[in-house]
């Protein structure tokens, strides 16, 4: 295509200007290279999700997304949006499927238990129950590619967490995961990009689907397929308030305007641009006092609990400050190992790339 | 000989849902509403540090993410002991993020899930294809109200900037926190929310309100249609003191039984699951119901419990809520008993977005900047906690049991749960189910019907209509 090189796309989703909206800035360049034989069609649909990552991505900046919608991809089916119920909707989804050529975007996870009874999604023609992974089955053998949008679809999420305090439930009561595992189970080799996040920014879902969109390939993905251009750097290495990590000064209170590490921040192995990245527009989890729970991990909820504890393994920077100035926990922490994700990033406290 | 129809999936609502319906004369005369997902949300929360709850429950709907945060922190400062301790700015910021996402979550049902039953869609996927039906707003209030569906997307989009200036982000918003909130108050946050607040509430009283009595206008007898049980039932809303569940809220909790208003009494609501897919003898009361899923338990047909006030079935929502809080407003647009219908619930939903937009702004105006908003809290060994509160869709309550400072006992009992409940152990079909019963179909390959009357609950789960005979001797009709 003329006009964006991908070289100048994937500085253009990783670049550091939160003053304007990746997707009014990619806009104008799908529009020029949406093709003359009509927008390329796609499917929607849902498993053991809470539609928030809809909801995030319909909270996009402008353009509005209806531009998207109409002017960039034909959205056949979507369970939040189609005008059609019952089988008109089942047979929309049929019929796209059938026609081939189309992209897939699956949000929620995928739950294998009981023949795939806890998530049912329609029925056929002939009345039989259509379970969530038939679906999932059907259609993401046939796609060009799927887009696995939320960490429930990247990774099984809060629905494939382990419970009751047992390490052994992994997959939740109704045996969750990602559409990526799911996928490898079956023997479906169709390309699966994730787009983790809880919900994902709407910047990380538009980008990921554009690049796909202009230049027909993958993006740059990290071992976990996760575009780089989006999770390629930690967030707490980029933190507005990594300054005061360094000098050790540490919120006791969510009020105070210090490092969030004491009242839970995950931030340390985090990968996340949220740090640059506005939500709704105005503010993120940092800038409203949250810690970060590191909602785009793999390991999520897991990994990040419990949230408002402080994550014991992270080495903290070379200070002069004694512990006593710190606070004991922080103290007896300096030394600790470092939890799996973070090993082999754990030098002077830089666990990621810090952005230059 | 009766028809069943089946409409799986329901689109346009939050979640799966599916209904079935048998049709005969004409007329529904036997439906069950069934919810086609199950997660496990009590499951995955025990041994859970309690303070995990308030983000986790979150995600058990993020169209209405904020209320289930919310009935987790007031679940959790009931049991750590807080609720008469938050400061003023907490409260009144808890709120302003409940008002926002009420904001939003209204204008999205009417404008994005619940317009196309009436409105003729510009041919565009996947707006299109839709139901074949009455479609009776003239051509000039059609196109408005398809423009409006554009205009309506960016105006929702404006609360829910509004609610992260407070909350950070939304969905997932970290604004409400067992104790109150996290975020500190200071002008620029409050003239920028004033700014925001100032175009909704215009476009909810100049657009909104306007749009939903045009469709009232045009469906005049649906405001006979979808009655239901006429049982409603409200926790309220908005607490304007420090006294809990019981204390002063904008909207007042209450009951109305067999046309009789009276008080809340949160130990009668208790739980039947004799027709879902969990084994049977699970205890009534919220604090001690723990579940164990049976995906092929025959005489289940839906993974909703059946939860009953006093043994009663009520309705919750917005029309619950206005109807004992004795609303004007929509008695003087629906007099006598025409608010049981589906156009009362829409105009309860439109009549509630203004009254919170319009008190909001006061609420605005009572924060003090750089005054606390949070107290520190601890979490206890062994304690107890319920929060409820009307969510968007009615009322939700949460109760939780902390053992040994871990989560022992988590329940949500959500407002879906209420209107999209199934038989319960006396036989009695749940509140939608009974709204179902009457409707005309005029075309059963095109129940637009049946989908007004479920998307009129704002059903937040993904259900399917099956629609069945008394004798099960049923001609089986595929929905088209």
């Amino acid at each position: 295509m003329k006009g964006l090189s991908r070289r100048d796309f994937l500085k253009l989703c990783a670049g550091s200007a939160a003053a304007v909206s990746l997707s009014e800035l990619l806009l104008p360049h799908l529009l020029e290279a949406a093709p003359a034989s009509g927008n390329p069609p796609a499917l929607w649909i849902q498993g053991a999700s809470c539609t928030g990552c809809s909801v995030s991505l319909l909270d996009s900046e402008q353009p509005a997304i209806a531009t998207i919608l109409t002017d960039v991809i034909s959205l056949k089916f979507h369970p939040n949006i189609s005008g059609a119920s019952g089988y008109l909707a089942t047979k929309v989804i049929n019929d796209t499927a059938a026609a081939g050529g189309f992209y897939l975007v699956v949000e929620g996870s995928v739950p294998t238990g009981a023949n795939g009874l806890y998530c049912t999604v329609g029925e056929t023609e002939n009345g039989q129950t259509i379970t969530f992974v038939d679906r999932l089955a059907d259609l993401g053998s046939k796609a060009a590619a799927v887009l696995a949008v939320g960490t429930c679809a990247s990774f099984g999420g809060i629905p494939a967490a382990t419970y009751g305090g047992n390490p052994t439930t992994h997959g939740g009561p109704t045996g969750c995961m990602g559409v990526l595992e799911f996928f490898k189970q079956k023997g479906i080799t169709t390309p699966v990009i994730n787009v983790p996040g809880c919900p994902p920014h709407p910047d990380w879902m538009v980008g990921s689907l554009a690049h796909v969109l202009l230049y027909k390939t993958l993006p740059p993905m990290d071992q976990y397929n996760r575009p780089t251009m989006f999770y390629g750097r930690i967030l707490h290495d980029n933190c507005q308030r990594r300054q005061y990590f360094d000098n050790s000064q540490f919120a006791k209170m969510f009020s105070e305007p210090y490092c969030l590490l004491e009242l839970g921040c995950k931030g340390p192995f985090a990968a996340c641009d949220s740090y640059k990245r506005q939500w709704n527009g105005v503010s993120s989890c940092i800038l409203a006092n949250g810690p970060c729970y590191a909602c785009t991990d793999m390991n999520f909820p897991d990994g990040s609990s419990p949230i408002y504890q402080r994550y014991p393994d992270v080495k903290l920077p070379d200070i002069d400050a004694s512990a006593d100035a710190v606070g004991v926990t922080l103290g007896a922490a300096v030394v600790l190992g470092m939890a799996a994700h973070l090993v082999g990033n754990a030098v002077n406290g830089r666990l990621g790339h810090k952005e230059e | 000989m009766a028809t069943k129809v089946v409409v799986d999936p329901i689109t346009r609502i939050e979640g799966h849902l599916s209904i079935e319906c048998d049709v005969d004369g004409g007329k529904v005369i036997d439906a069950r509403t069934t919810g086609t997902l199950f997660r496990g949300w009590e499951l995955i929360l025990q041994g859970h540090d309690p303070r995990d709850a308030q983000d986790y429950v979150q995600r058990i709907c993020s169209v209405c993410p904020v209320t289930h945060g919310a009935a987790a922190a007031f679940a959790l400062d009931d049991a750590f002991g807080l609720t008469g301790q938050i400061p003023e700015n907490g409260r009144i910021v808890r709120n302003l993020i409940l008002g926002a996402n009420l904001l939003h979550s209204h204008i999205l049902h009417f404008y994005h899930l619940a317009a196309l039953d009436y409105v003729t869609a510009p041919n565009l996927p996947p707006l299109v294809p839709q139901y074949a039906g009455d479609y009776r707003l003239p051509a000039a209030v059609n196109a408005a109200a398809v423009q409006h569906y554009l205009q309506a997307l960016e105006i929702r989009k404006l609360a829910h900037t509004m609610l992260a200036v407070w909350g950070g982000r939304i969905p997932g918003q970290r604004g409400i926190v067992p104790g109150g909130s996290p975020a500190n108050v200071d002008t620029e946050k409050i003239v920028q929310s004033k700014f925001l607040l100032a175009q909704v509430t215009d476009f909810i009283d100049n657009v909104y309100i306007p749009d939903v009595l045009a469709v009232a206008g045009a469906y005049k007898d649906w405001a006979a249609i979808g009655v239901g049980c006429k049982n409603l039932m409200t926790y309220g809303g908005f607490p304007m003191d420090n006294n809990g569940w019981n204390g002063k809220r904008f909207y007042s909790n209450g009951v109305y039984i067999n046309g009789q208003a009276g008080a809340l009494d949160p130990t009668q609501i208790g739980e039947d699951v004799q027709y879902s897919w969990y084994k049977d003898g699970i205890p009534k009361g919220p604090y001690q119901s723990v579940i164990t899923p049976e995906p092929y338990k025959t005489a289940g047909y839906t993974w909703l419990k059946s939860p009953r006030y006093d043994g009663n079935v009520v309705e919750v929502g917005p029309l619950a809520k206005l109807w004992i809080n004795n609303n004007a407003t929509l008695k003087s647009i629906l007099p006598g008993e025409a608010a049981f219908s589906v156009i009362g619930r829409h105009a309860a939903r439109a009549v509630d977005c203004s009254n919170v937009a319009h008190a909001m702004a006061d609420w605005l105006m009572q924060l003090t900047p750089g005054g606390p908003t949070c107290v520190p809290n601890e979490v206890p060994q062994h304690a107890e906690g319920m929060g409820i509160n009307d969510a968007e869709r009615g009322a939700l309550g949460h109760w939780i049991v902390i053992d040994n400072w871990k989560i022992q006992i988590y329940n949500a009992i959500v407002p879906t749960t209420w209107n999209a409940s199934p038989r319960d152990d006396n036989g009695q079909p749940g509140p939608m189910e009974q709204a179902l019963v009457g409707t005309p179909v005029a075309d059963v390959n095109n129940p637009i019907e049946l989908v007004r009357v479920v998307r009129s609950f704002d059903p937040c789960l993904a259900c399917a209509i099956h629609l069945i005979t008394p004798d099960r001797k049923v001609r089986k009709f595929r929905v088209y």
